[in-house]
């Protein structure tokens, strides 16, 4: 089942159309890939579904509801959540209440502040965070910190994760790391759709993978059919 | 120690019992001391103070969590105590709480469901030309609808009614603030203010959360306005609405600083006494000093005094614990 | 009431008087949509304008406004030029731009109050501050036109035009266009930004330090005289869209036009809430705002 799809995504942003005519879909259960070269477009679409950003021409379902038009907070409601690629953790606020946030507002119905606390915990745990709990997240180093924000976004209990370059910047053993934690949250049932540069994760994990490249969806693909595509390569080497 | 380990498993009781310290004496002190002409003097100068902490304490409120800097204090300050101007006199003053408190409410929803779900600037915008509005507006009216200028009352409040509700105000003011930190608001609003777009994607509806906390802030600068104005004997725009009403609680709170409850207060004590002494002797010296403070807090200490106090306090806390452990260690041996 | 006859010398006065909101205009565009400090106490920086050619004027020298115009341009540029320099950069260094919008706001606050204030010192005591200068009109096509006022409307034209010219042709306009527009990139092109944001904030002190000098020659002369010129230059900065020179005209015409009309109908304690009103009416129908960059 289609988990999300959209058709003839656009967004342009004066002239320039950051996003053109994109058609994508993810079925449930899966991981899949965006991937192309910087300015391709792809935290663009990112933004557009999670509605960071309004778009007017195209249309994107989640669950066959359209999104058009909904702001973030519905969106989130109806089980769709995010990683940030510039890390917007809660700097000042401790690790634990970062994700207490997601816990106690992101559930489509009222929650009580005991089951928030608890789910915020649990959260904490799944992601190897709970021994820092109390430290202000600013103080966190760079995985832990994308750590908090995959908790807090768990916790808002999710179907769809949007990961946006949650590798970026990490070292070989903390992109394992990661990766492994990926393969978990795939194995507790939520669909991931993740933006990377690291080719690494992409080709290990992804199942199938999606190609833009100035805004346009140039190729679709497993992760072999992608890296055999003359057109990928070329892209890629032309950088 | 015995006497350390026994405060800090019971800081909270103290620190309330402290407090409550505090405000049995602020609540008896009409009742004693020199004679009445001094007494009237210095309860109304502690009323003046009282109703300058609501005020930081109420700008804090929203402009210290959220970060969206409001200019508009002054605006609905005025706006309190012109409404009494109109209806004092007429109607109990119950009904003109009320009345001011409606109308606070409107206006602040009003101003926050237009501007609040844009970028802060547009909010500082028209916050900053609300005085002005609201003034000019209520001197047409004056002009061209009443043909009087001003409103005298017959009827003031008493100076001692004035501290009391000032006083009531300002325990309610930091009750407010206090329950409103931990509550589940108090974390939407930390939230928006660590990362609004964040915020936005855990679930939280960022521009309720922040019209909300607005409008519950104006209530109490309104109210203040309006016991402000029943004590005052002729009002018009000109005296009601006055950028200063914005400028010195703002002053306040950010001197005093912020991050902490007791910060505003601070600056609600330091700068009226700083006024009371120099008004007279140098009355327009004391606007340049504050000024100064103003730009000088803001470029070198923007968390305000509040920072260093807390800084000073834990570095005598823990010297006095250490010691105490010491101490321990030598007497058992 | 309006008569239909009244209708020429409306526009007129209103262009005249609309020409300094403008100039206004421009120089608080300078601040907030370059260096980015949204300066409430610009008009500040007018009042010290006048006051230093009032009191230039009524000293023993005489020295007349349109020539005190450069010492009082010189003023206020260097107090801008300074300010920047010195505060407000080092905010902008320490915060990220939030941060920076508030703070930045919170000391121009500060700003009125010192301003303000030492004016009091200086020429508190005298009452009355106005100057008599090119004190006659005469008519144009059945419009009486005060010349003093027809004066400062050609030179804030004048400087309008040239400001248009200077940002769309030199070089250094191109720099301060392209600082506005994205200061990381025009650095890394080897612009100096650091320099040019202090210039531009420089700008627009010295152009309310003129259109103070211009104010001045026919309108009295008071030290609180700046807010309400900042509130009129935050709207018709609103109004014509930031960043762009021809907008602050056009929308200082309209305002000057609006003000004039309410002036003549004895309604000009309403022109501050029509300001805010046409604010507020633009915010609801353009809701994505109209600050927008060009």
């Amino acid at each position: 089942m289609r988990i999300i799809e959209g058709q003839g995504v656009t967004k342009y942003f004066g002239g320039l159309a950051a996003v053109s005519k994109v058609d994508f879909y993810v079925d449930q259960g899966e991981i899949v890939g965006l991937i192309g070269p910087n300015g391709a477009g792809k935290t663009t679409l990112f933004n557009l579904i999670s509605a960071a950003l309004p778009f007017k021409s195209g249309e994107i379902r989640f669950k066959g509801q359209l999104l058009n038009g909904l702001k973030p907070h519905k969106i989130c409601k109806m089980g769709l959540a995010r990683t940030f690629q510039e890390t917007r953790i809660f700097a000042d606020m401790p690790v634990f209440q970062n994700v207490l946030v997601g816990a106690s507002f992101g559930t489509p119905s009222r929650i009580s502040s005991a089951d928030a606390a608890r789910e915020a915990a649990q959260e904490l745990e799944f992601v190897g965070l709970s021994a820092m709990s109390a430290i202000p997240a600013k103080d966190l180093t760079l995985v832990d910190q994308k750590r908090v924000e995959v908790a807090r976004a768990l916790a808002t209990k999710p179907e769809l994760l949007l990961l946006d370059e949650l590798m970026a910047g990490l070292n070989p053993t903390e992109i394992g790391e990661t990766m492994e934690l990926v393969t978990k949250l795939r194995d507790r049932g939520i669909t991931i759709f993740m933006v990377e540069h690291v080719m690494r994760a992409i080709m290990g994990i992804c199942e199938r993978i999606m190609v833009l490249h100035h805004g346009e969806k140039i190729a679709e693909g497993t992760p072999q059919e992608i890296a055999s595509d003359k057109t990928v390569v070329e892209i890629y080497l032309g950088e | 120690m015995q006497i350390t380990t026994f405060i800090s498993t019971h800081r909270k009781l103290l620190i309330g019992g402290f407090l409550l310290v505090i405000l049995i004496l602020l609540a008896t002190l009409p009742f004693y001391g020199p004679d009445i002409g001094v007494r009237e003097n210095i309860i109304f100068k502690i009323a003046t103070i009282l109703m300058y902490a609501v005020l930081a304490v109420s700008w804090a409120m929203f402009s210290g969590v959220i970060g969206y800097m409001s200019l508009a204090p002054a605006a609905f300050f005025g706006l309190g105590i012109y409404i009494t101007a109109m209806l004092w006199g007429e109607v109990p003053l119950v009904v003109v709480y009320l009345a001011v408190m409606i109308c606070c409410f409107a206006l602040a929803m009003l101003i926050g469901l237009v501007t609040l779900r844009l970028k802060g600037i547009y909010f500082a915008i028209f916050t900053f030309g609300l005085v002005f509005l609201i003034s000019y507006l209520f001197l047409y009216y004056e002009l061209n609808v009443l043909h009087q200028p001003g409103h005298t009352n017959n009827n003031p409040i008493s100076t001692q009614t004035l501290y009391f509700i000032m006083l009531g105000l300002a325990v309610a003011a930091l009750f407010t603030a206090y329950f409103l930190r931990r509550s589940r608001l108090g974390l939407a609003m930390r939230s928006i203010g660590g990362n609004e777009a964040a915020a936005a994607h855990m679930g939280i509806d960022t521009t309720m959360v922040k019209v909300l906390t607005f409008a519950i802030t104006t209530l109490f600068m309104g109210v203040a306005g309006a016991t402000y104005g029943a004590a005052m004997s002729f009002i018009d725009p000109a005296t009601a609405f006055s950028l200063d009403y914005s400028f010195k609680p703002i002053l306040m709170a950010i001197f005093g600083g912020m991050g902490a409850l007791y910060g505003p207060v601070i600056g609600a004590i330091v700068f009226p006494i700083l006024e009371f002494q120099l008004s007279s002797d140098f009355p327009l010296y004391f606007p340049i000093i504050f000024g100064v403070i103003l730009v000088l807090t803001v470029l070198y200490l923007p968390g305000g005094v509040a920072v260093p106090i807390q800084r000073l306090g834990t570095k005598l806390w823990t010297r006095l614990t250490a010691k105490g452990g010491e101490a321990e260690q030598y007497a058992n041996n | 009431m309006l008569e239909a006859e009244a209708i020429p010398g409306i526009i007129v006065n209103g262009l005249l008087r609309g020409a300094i909101f403008a100039l206004v205009a421009l120089g608080l565009n300078l601040q907030y949509g370059v260096g980015k400090v949204f300066n409430i106490a610009y008009g500040e920086f007018l009042m010290v304008g006048a006051l230093v050619t009032f009191m230039l004027y009524t000293s023993a020298a005489g020295i007349d406004p349109l020539v005190s115009m450069i010492i009082t341009g010189s003023i206020t540029f260097l107090i801008g030029f300074g300010l920047y320099r010195t505060m407000f950069t080092s905010l902008r260094n320490r915060l990220p731009p939030a941060a920076f919008e508030g703070s930045s706001l919170l000391a121009a606050f500060g700003l009125i109050y010192i301003f303000q204030n030492i004016a009091l010192l200086i020429s508190g005591d005298i009452p009355s501050k106005k100057i008599i200068y090119l004190n006659y009109s005469r008519e144009f096509l059945g419009v009486r036109i005060p010349i003093n006022q027809l004066v400062a409307f050609g030179i804030a034209i004048a400087i309008g035009v040239a400001f248009y010219i200077f940002v769309n042709r030199s070089r250094l306009g191109k720099a301060i266009r392209a600082a506005a527009q994205d200061p990381a990139t025009a650095g890394l092109m080897g612009i100096n930004i650091k320099l040019v944001l202090a210039l531009c904030f420089g700008f627009g002190a010295l152009l309310a330090g003129v259109a103070g000098s211009l104010v001045s020659t026919y309108a009295s002369v008071s030290e609180v005289m700046g807010l309400g010129y900042t509130v009129t230059a935050i709207i018709v900065m609103v109004l014509g869209g930031l960043g762009s020179v021809p907008g602050s005209f056009v929308g200082g015409f309209i305002l000057g036009i609006v003000s004039t009309i309410l002036v003549r109908l004895e309604l000009s304690s309403l022109l501050v809430p029509i300001y805010y009103g046409i604010f507020l009416i633009l915010l609801i129908a353009r809701p994505t705002g109209i600050l927008g960059k060009r």
